[in-house]
């Protein structure tokens, strides 16, 4: 029988992902892992695809996508602000940075600004305590940073965004 | 069978293997407290109130999920166990806002009174309560996740004995939450109105949608005319809200408190239910005599059922009956005939109806056909938790009220109107009429006792003067899609049908466990809610929907017969695929 094609990227990809999965008892997690390395988050119609091709309601499949943190529901921002709040950093003042982010962005803890450009996260010690307290963006390390540095990193992505844009 | 034995709170138990601990204290007068286990459901060790002693074991041990075993020596109360618990019970308080004055539930939840019976007087804790909205996007359910103790009965409830998968936990620890999926708003959900959530839950997190405001209005409303029908299953439950136990016929008194809070007319929806069964039963005999239609015949009375079925199981649309509900018939009826009799207007009438379910206030916007009479058919419907409420707040000394009769018309009922209450009541009261239909005479015996009885799915072979029916009655919609695959198998291979006729209430025990009705239901009060309606059934001298007068009447004066275009018009409906999210 021909594949039909829906047309919707997000359907037609997770048909595609689901299908080494779908016979094999207990792989929803790897499926639901997959479907995130290609889109970076679950989308909800992913979600439905993989409860209609797995034959798993979907009030299931989102208590899994739920329960684990490691799931996204929503789509991260491009550029992704991961503060350290490992022990060191969290004594060196982690905390001040991290409300400095808060504020200048207007997003809680793992929010994406509404423009989907920025997204704040906290990670526990990324390895390289010496040059607490840490902040990395987009693989780009800022060591020593303060809340008055802020300010200033933000607006390097911003303008670094608006070039490429 | 193999029996245990063991000493509890030092008295000797003996219990069948695979009985719990709380099951065996129960055996011998103790109460072991729970916020989480409900008889109806399996144990899922979520509250943690229920913890016990079981001498040479170190930690505290949960009585709900652990099997007594030979020579156990258990402890249910000492004061350790009573400051555990009452730890336990502080911390969910901490959780839980702090509005009993205010809430839905108030004298009638249960950590109301666990909290009471366990003298809570502060707050021990910080109170964190989560900003949570409430979601009354169905209209016939409300979720309040604020008020919520993640007990966890709901989710068991929807996902497991009904199937429907509409409620499930959303994150986790501090956060979880009862929602549905990604925690979209109930009415896009598969939520089929049933209401189970809402009778298991302890709290108030899950009630009906409360109408009785604008019930209220449409009563002093003096421009309009207002009737109210009252459905089987309520007759023998609302006592319990006035102290009566379940199963006491309360029709007489009802229809009194009811004229005295100012309905203009009191109707009674097992007059319809008679109606119901001669078109049903006619829609039966028509397929299976005069082949003019596909069998086996499905029964459409129960709207969490069509509501099931059109999400989950749609391929079963031609087999429906078209037939719309008792309460749907009475709403009709009022609209027109009886309107055409006074000379009111449908318009300036309000029809209100008493039912046993959440489900019915959806039913009464459903489709198009819900406006046959020119306008809505039937207003408000409301729950008998609701119309309980309304009793006592009109100072209403129910139990002293004088017995009263229905008012003509739509009022009169037979026991087969009756018996439509409870699970396998609608298909006795169709065989009645279908005998009567096919034979020309009434059966010897009008008691088809294979249809009765709480086993989830009861199959038989009914003898009509040697023509062979083969029947089969589900209900709790977690039980229906065995039925469905049978009758799904039987017609893509070509085989015999299993069944020619199939009755389905969503609710387990039909509608006296409706999600509208009383809390606190459990199969030991389902079936006294059902001997209620048997007795009142025997107690009727008239017993087939085919010999009901006014019945008789209205088809005489008004519809012509059976399956007549002004039947079609009025009292049948149409189904349609919907799908179980919106997008």
């Amino acid at each position: 029988m021909a594949e039909e094609k829906s047309g919707n990227k997000y359907i037609d990809e997770s048909v595609n992902v689901v299908k080494k999965w779908k016979n094999k008892r207990g792989s929803l997690i790897m499926a639901l892992h997959e479907i995130q390395g290609v889109f970076g988050y679950i989308p909800w119609e992913s979600a439905r695809t993989v409860a209609e091709q797995m034959n798993i309601p979907l009030a299931r499949i989102y208590e899994v996508l739920t329960f684990y943190n490691y799931f996204k529901l929503e789509a991260p921002g491009k550029v992704i602000i991961s503060v350290c709040d490992g022990t060191a950093c969290h004594i060196k003042g982690s905390m001040n940075v991290l409300d400095a982010f808060k504020q200048e962005l207007g997003v809680e803890e793992n929010e994406t600004t509404p423009d989907r450009l920025f997204h704040l996260q906290v990670v526990r010690c990324l390895g390289c305590c010496g040059l607490s307290p840490v902040a990395v963006v987009n693989g780009k390390t800022y060591s020593s940073v303060t809340a008055g540095d802020v300010k200033n990193i933000v607006a390097e992505w911003r303008a670094k965004e608006a070039e490429t844009a | 069978m193999t029996m245990i034995k063991a000493r509890i709170d030092n008295i000797e138990v003996e219990v069948e293997e695979g009985t719990t601990i709380l099951e065996a204290a129960e055996q011998v007068q103790v109460k072991i407290p729970t916020l989480c286990k409900h008889p109806d459901l399996c144990a899922t060790a979520a509250c943690g109130i229920c913890v016990v002693k079981v001498a040479g074991r170190p930690n505290l041990i949960r009585a709900c999920c652990t099997p007594l075993d030979n020579g156990m020596e258990i402890t249910t109360r000492d004061p350790e166990l009573v400051e555990v618990r009452r730890n336990v019970i502080e911390l969910i308080l901490s959780k839980h806002p702090n509005e009993c004055l205010t809430c839905i539930r108030n004298g009638n939840c249960e950590l109301q009174k666990l909290s009471a019976d366990f003298g809570i007087r502060c707050e021990e804790y910080e109170s964190i309560v989560p900003d949570l909205p409430k979601d009354d996007s169905t209209k016939s359910i409300v979720l309040d996740p604020r008020k919520c103790i993640n007990c966890g009965r709901c989710v068991e409830v929807c996902q497991n004995q009904q199937a429907v998968w509409a409620l499930s936990f959303l994150n986790r620890g501090i956060s979880t939450q009862i929602a549905a999926a990604g925690g979209i708003p109930l009415a896009e959900s598969p939520c089929i109105k049933c209401g189970q959530c809402s009778a298991h839950c302890p709290t108030g997190a899950i009630t009906e949608y409360d109408d009785t405001l604008a019930v209220w209005s449409a009563i002093n409303d003096e421009k309009k005319h207002c009737v109210v029908q009252i459905a089987p299953a309520v007759r023998v439950a609302i006592g319990e809200a006035f102290g009566l136990k379940p199963g006491e016929l309360t029709t007489g008194k009802l229809y009194a408190a009811l004229r005295r809070i100012g309905f203009d007319a009191v109707f009674d929806t097992n007059f319809s239910a008679d109606l119901t069964i001669m078109e049903e039963a006619s829609e039966f005999v028509e397929r299976f005599v005069n082949k003019t239609a596909p069998l086996p015949l499905i029964t459409s009375c129960c709207p969490a059922w069509v509501d099931f079925m059109e999400k989950y199981h749609y391929d079963m649309i031609p087999y429906f009956s078209s037939c719309k509900s008792p309460q749907g018939m009475l709403g009709a009826l009022a609209k027109t005939y009886y309107a055409d009799k006074k000379g009111i207007k449908p318009e300036d009438m309000v029809v209100v109806s008493i039912m046993p379910c959440t489900a019915k206030k959806y039913e009464i916007s459903r489709s198009k056909d819900m406006y046959s009479s020119g306008v809505q058919d039937v207003d408000y419907s409301l729950t008998t938790r609701e119309v309980a409420r309304m009793l006592k707040q009109s100072g209403i000394d129910f139990l002293a009220l004088a017995e009263e009769e229905a008012d003509s018309l739509l009022g009169e009922y037979t026991g087969a109107g009756t018996i439509f209450g409870y699970t396998g009541g609608v298909m006795e009261a169709a065989l009645r009429t279908a005998y009567y239909f096919v034979t020309g005479e009434d059966p010897k015996d009008l008691d088809f006792v294979q249809t009765r009885g709480l086993e989830g799915i009861k199959e038989a072979e009914i003898d009509i003067k040697g023509t062979k029916i083969r029947i089969a009655v589900a209900h709790g919609t977690g039980n229906v899609e065995t039925v469905v695959n049978r009758i799904r198998h039987a017609i893509e291979t070509g085989e015999e049908l299993p069944y020619h006729f199939v009755e389905v209430m969503a609710c387990p025990g039909g509608c006296i466990g409706g999600g509208g009705q009383p809390t606190g239901v459990t199969d030991k009060v389902r079936l006294e809610r059902t001997a209620g309606l048997e007795k009142d059934d025997h107690a009727h001298q008239i017993r087939c929907s085919h010999e009901n007068k006014e019945v008789q009447k209205l088809y005489e004066d008004f519809l012509g017969k059976p399956l007549s275009e002004k039947s079609h018009e009025l009292l049948h409906t149409h189904y349609v695929p919907r799908p179980c999210y919106k997008r």
